[in-house]
């Protein structure tokens, strides 16, 4: 799966993307996986209420489901316009 | 409808004509323009935008077709710019053309409304101080509530 980052969570991920095998069921489950991973990932999601989440590049929720999914991205409320 | 998603700069007044042209049955044309606003006592060098190609042009596209079908829009468009900006730029505009001006002013409205936060784009401000990513508004999430 792809994992891809925006903005301060691209900043402090150190990356802007990844491929990441995963099993974890939902956004959230595949969140606390990365969080375990290293400390750059525990500080980019330490408030989940500040990040927003795509899933194959539509808007969702962090109960999403990640079955079949192709590419989840994390960002921060988006500031177009 | 028409949504571009690019670097360089856009011709407003080129835009528009060729927008405004050709709608005959269409007796309204608003357009809205957004502008790159210096900082007060901190002054901005510029401002980078970044944004997730793919989803960008896919989510702007949504959002213009949802306007189009709820104010029965004859047409409608979206520029929105990325990368760095200074000062004075324009950012990004739409333009909705209707029967009617009342449905165009409120369709360019809700354009604006839904793609300051559900459009994924991200500002950051590099001034003297420093640089910083601009934060969402909670205004701009309480916009969408009136639609």
């Amino acid at each position: 799966m792809d994992v891809l980052y925006f903005a301060w969570v691209r900043e402090r991920i150190g990356i802007p993307r990844e491929k990441v095998e995963t099993s974890a069921a939902t956004v959230a489950d595949f969140v606390a996986e990365l969080r375990s991973r290293e400390e750059r990932y525990e500080l980019a999601f330490s408030d989940l209420t500040a990040l927003r989440v795509a899933v194959d590049q539509k808007l969702t929720d962090f109960d999403a489901p990640l079955d079949g999914v192709r590419e989840v991205a994390f960002f921060p409320p988006m500031t177009g316009g | 409808m028409r949504v571009v998603v690019q670097e360089q700069p856009f011709d407003i007044g080129a835009e528009t004509t060729t927008f405004a042209s050709g709608h005959k049955d269409m007796g309204a044309i608003v357009t809205f323009t957004g502008i790159v606003r210096d900082l007060p006592g901190d002054p901005l060098q510029a401002m980078e935008i970044e944004h997730y190609p793919g989803m960008t042009e896919a989510a702007l596209t949504e959002i213009a077709q949802l306007a189009i079908d709820r104010w029965k829009l004859g047409d409608a468009l979206v520029i929105h710019r990325y990368g760095r900006l200074v000062p004075g730029e324009m950012i990004m505009m739409v333009a909705t053309a209707s029967k009617h001006r009342k449905n165009a002013f409120e369709a360019a409205e809700y354009l604006m409304d839904y793609l300051k936060s559900r459009a994924p784009f991200w500002k950051r401000e590099i001034t003297d101080a420093g640089e910083s990513w601009v934060a969402s508004k909670a205004e701009d999430e309480d916009a969408l509530t009136r639609w």
